[in-house]
């Protein structure tokens, strides 16, 4: 009897059976990264990669469907789409930069102190990120993004000041753990101040699960934003933008199936390679936590 | 028992304090004056005084929010700017049509997505995992109001298989009108067996609670899958197989009931999640839901509204987060026996 | 009612197991001592075809059934009704949100035990749990409510039920008090004099083996260095590993064999 090396709930019996099954090498994340790395170059490269530059209009050309010419077909005004796919990658990844950067940088810090200091402290802070996390992401970012101007800035606020919590509490639990090992004890009774403990072993400690957020939370910011643009609440014309090309196009969708369905598909794309990415690397780094990403 | 649900109770409390206090907060961020944004532009220095007066805007902030609090309690959830009704019996008749969309969606990604899970775990790492991996990631990454908008466009409009938008056919009202109970247009027609509503209405609500269900039957069908795989590592899984028990039997049987407690409280965040994402569905479908209300409210800079709209999320979020915790204290036998 | 050539157990190409010959006839007892990690958990599992991601050699006879080339099939069926494991942690060996008495009802469903009339099984587990000394009303418990000893008791109870005739413990009293640890091996004696069940039992504790067993096999490092009748290997030692096993025991002050 030979048993396939089987994952932790194979027995040796089950192989026989499930022949008809092949086993499937696991190239989840790797699927995610090559995905993401198109996205990311095509995004750069977009001034080079395009066909027509951003946002010319050729009052000659609307509403064409896709061909040569156009690959994805032309919008109401003559912009070519695919050209405007490529320059609101941009958008998309700036939003997703800026957003998850302020929320990993005030979220951390706040975690770290909370975590390490314990104590009040630590009540306050904590208490202050479950009433933001008692709030549906979306939601907040809604409301915020109504009685602010709408722009792209306006959505990395609105995001962010939803999305901070998560790291908050994720760092939080990391510091605390790390704060009771016995080489930050050390280091404490050797008179080594506070904030260079946290500096030398929490931080550094706290990265890599940060860092597995941080690619989970991605897509999910990707949607937010994309979602608030479609609500005309983030980026305005002329700036190139996905949601914001869904909702110009949705009227003329029935006529024009190409203005709606490519810029949908590119956050669709986008949103995926980020969670693809992100769980494999979770999985990689950390395979016992089987859990699936939280909802945001 | 009792200790661990009064904290948790005191726990909800606090929370929902602080939500009261943070939309009041944002509200107060509204570039410009309250007061002119309800009085209108050309509203003179009198009639603006008026509703100043009226609403207590020369108050400082502090006594503003209490203001505001002794308020909500009483009921005065403001006067909508676009309706111009007061914005609880706005969100008294939009609520329940919201309800009735993700609690369909909702029941759509259960019954989906808990025996997708079974089955990708009961074939780890082979082509059923793989494809419900994969199914279950595009749809946790697929933008809402898109996929509205393509399968409005695919099944609806070119195939027809399903009506446009509405919640039911309109004409309907005065053939056969319904008698409200609950407000939920397809529990009210199913109690009081008006059966040309209640077809109406589910054919209404098929492509909608598609959409909404896409995000928590993927979630749900990720968190059913590890949490399996993770029970199934368990030592007790060892003797049922010695006891003869297949893999398939042990997965439903033992591994089940307790890899869905995780399940369980996804449900609930998923929830108020979707309630949210079901906003942007609405708008596509016109489902005269809270979505819609909010989409309306958005446009016309409706503060009172959307506070209102916010407010009652949140309270529904932390609602169901503790309804959950509750019902797992009592499900769980480890936690029941504290 | 257990015959053993040859059996080479291997995870992905390191020996963790070699055992030329083990046999264990009805009504009797055999122990595999042993530190851990020397392949003896391994050996008991192999029995049951219970060792995943292993590859295994040799012949395995377990009540009539060639365990090595079985259909999983005739595996499933004697697993349990005719061969019942006994596992070291006893909560942890059951599954949590499910009450004693439905695992045991499952069980019996599953094997057809009781004709499947609720009757017939619910006599059958009364029976069986009056067997092990337990109160019938342990069968609406959930495994966090009841003791080690209770646990383990029941797990005896099960294997009565089904009416096995083979006993695989491992470690079966490793995880008890002294007091509890007593309890339960007087229900294996008492199961091996009045059922005639075979008893091959995986363990460290010599002082448990000195009193139960008729044959030994010490164990180091996946090969059977020693064995033979119990009383010889005990009060004999050949092998330098079996002594070095024998003095660390009597070296613990109040341990006696």
């Amino acid at each position: 009897m030979t048993a396939g090396k089987d994952g932790v709930m194979a027995s040796a019996e089950a192989v026989p059976l499930r022949r008809w099954l092949p086993r499937v090498p696991d190239r989840f994340a790797a699927l995610g990264a090559v995905l993401l790395v198109l996205v990311v170059l095509s995004a750069i490269l977009a001034p080079w990669l395009a066909p027509y530059p951003m946002g010319e209009l050729r009052p000659l050309e609307q509403l064409r469907p896709p061909s040569g010419a156009h690959w994805f077909g032309t919008d109401q005004v003559g912009r070519d789409v695919f050209s405007q796919i490529l320059y609101g990658g941009r958008t998309s990844l700036f939003i997703a930069v800026a957003v998850l950067g302020v929320s990993a940088v005030v979220g951390v810090t706040l975690g770290v102190v909370a975590g390490y200091a314990g104590g009040w402290l630590r009540d306050v802070i904590m208490r202050v990120t479950d009433v933001f996390l008692a709030f549906p992401a979306l939601l907040l970012s809604l409301a915020m993004a109504v009685v602010l101007q709408p722009s792209v800035n306006t959505v990395v606020l609105a995001i962010a000041v939803t999305w901070w919590p998560w790291y908050t509490r994720l760092a939080a639990s990391m510091a605390a753990s790390i704060a009771t090992r016995s080489y930050v004890d050390a280091a404490r009774c050797l008179g080594v101040p506070a904030p260079l403990i946290i500096l030398r072993h929490v931080l550094p400690n706290s990265l890599t699960p940060v860092l597995v957020q941080l690619s989970l939370d991605a897509g999910g910011v990707i949607l937010t934003s994309a979602a608030l643009s479609y609500l005309g609440l983030g980026a305005q014309e002329p700036t190139a933008e996905w949601g914001l090309m869904v909702q110009q196009g949705q009227t003329l969708f029935t006529t024009n199936w190409w203005v709606v369905t490519f810029p949908g598909l590119a956050i669709l794309v986008t949103a995926f390679a980020f969670n693809v990415l992100g769980e494999g690397l979770r999985n990689a780094l950390d395979p016992r936590s089987g859990t699936a990403r939280v909802v945001k | 028992m009792l200790r661990y649900l009064a904290r948790r109770l005191g726990q909800a409390l606090l929370v929902v304090a602080g939500v009261v206090v943070l939309t009041f907060a944002v509200m107060r961020l509204v570039p410009g004056d309250p007061a002119v944004a309800f009085a209108g532009p050309k509203a003179t220095p009198e009639q603006l005084a008026e509703v100043r007066r009226r609403f207590g805007l020369d108050d400082s902030l502090p006594v503003q929010l209490l203001n505001h609090v002794r308020d909500l309690i009483s009921g005065d959830w403001g006067i909508s700017l676009h309706t111009r009704q007061p914005v609880r019996d706005d969100l008294y008749q939009a609520f329940p049509a919201s309800l009735e969309l993700v609690g369909a969606a909702l029941l759509i990604a259960v019954v989906v997505g808990i025996p997708v899970g079974v089955l990708a775990a009961r074939h780890q790492r082979r082509l059923p995992d793989l494809g419900v991996r994969f199914g279950s990631m595009l749809a946790v990454s697929v933008p809402v109001f898109w996929l509205a908008l393509v399968l409005q466009l695919v099944f609806a409009s070119r195939l027809g298989w399903f009506p446009i938008a509405g919640e039911y056919d309109s004409s309907l009202d005065t053939t056969s009108p319904l008698t409200l109970w609950t407000n939920i247009t397809i529990v009210d027609a199913l109690i009081t067996g008006n059966w040309p509503i209640f077809t109406s209405t589910l054919q209404h609500l098929v492509l909608p609670a598609l959409v909404v269900a896409a995000y928590p039957t993927g979630v749900i069908a990720q968190m059913t899958r590890a949490a399996l795989i993770e029970e199934s590592g368990q030592d007790h899984t060892k003797l049922e197989r010695a006891l003869g028990f297949g893999e398939t039997s042990i997965l439903t049987k033992f591994a089940l009931r307790p890899a869905l407690n995780p399940v369980l409280s996804l449900i609930a965040l998923v929830f108020a999640y979707s309630i949210v994402n079901g906003f942007l569905v609405e708008a596509v479908f016109n489902w005269p839901g809270l979505g819609r209300y909010a989409a309306d409210s958005i446009r016309s800079l409706d503060t009172p509204a959307i506070a209102g709209v916010t407010l009652l999320v949140a309270l529904v979020y932390v609602l169901a987060n503790l309804v959950v915790d509750i019902v797992q204290a009592f499900v769980d036998p480890r936690t029941r026996a504290r | 009612m257990i015959e053993v050539r040859d059996l080479r157990v291997r995870y992905g190409g390191r020996l963790v197991a070699d055992v030329p010959e083990l046999d264990v006839g009805a009504g009797e007892c055999v122990a595999i001592v042993g530190e851990s990690g020397s392949g003896k958990s391994t050996t008991l599992l192999s029995l049951l075809g219970l060792t995943p991601d292993a590859e295994i050699s040799g012949q395995v006879r377990v009540c009539g059934v060639e365990v090595l080339t079985a259909s999983p099939r005739r595996l499933r069926e004697i697993r349990g009704a005719r061969v019942a494991l006994v596992m070291q942690s006893p909560q942890a060996a059951l599954s949590p949100a499910t009450r004693l008495g439905v695992l045991m009802r499952r069980a019996l469903k599953l094997h057809g035990v009781g004709n499947g009339s609720a009757k017939g099984s619910a006599e059958i587990m009364a029976e069986a749990v009056a067997a092990v000394m337990l109160d019938p009303e342990i069968l609406t418990r959930y495994p966090h409510e009841v003791s080690g000893g209770q646990a383990q008791r029941f797990a005896l109870a099960l294997a009565i039920a089904l009416g096995a005739e083979v006993i695989l413990a491992d470690e079966p009293t490793s995880a008890l008090d002294v007091t509890v640890q007593a309890e339960v091996v007087g229900v294996l004696r008492r199961l091996r004099a009045e059922r005639g069940l075979a008893l091959l039992l995986v363990s460290h504790d010599l002082a448990l083996v000195s009193t139960i067993a008729d044959r030994v096999l010490v164990m180091k490092d996946g090969a059977v260095v020693e064995s033979g009748p119990a009383a010889r290997v005990l009060a004999e030692p050949r092998h330098p590993y079996t002594r070095e096993l024998l003095e660390a025991v009597l070296s613990v002050p109040g341990a006696s064999l």
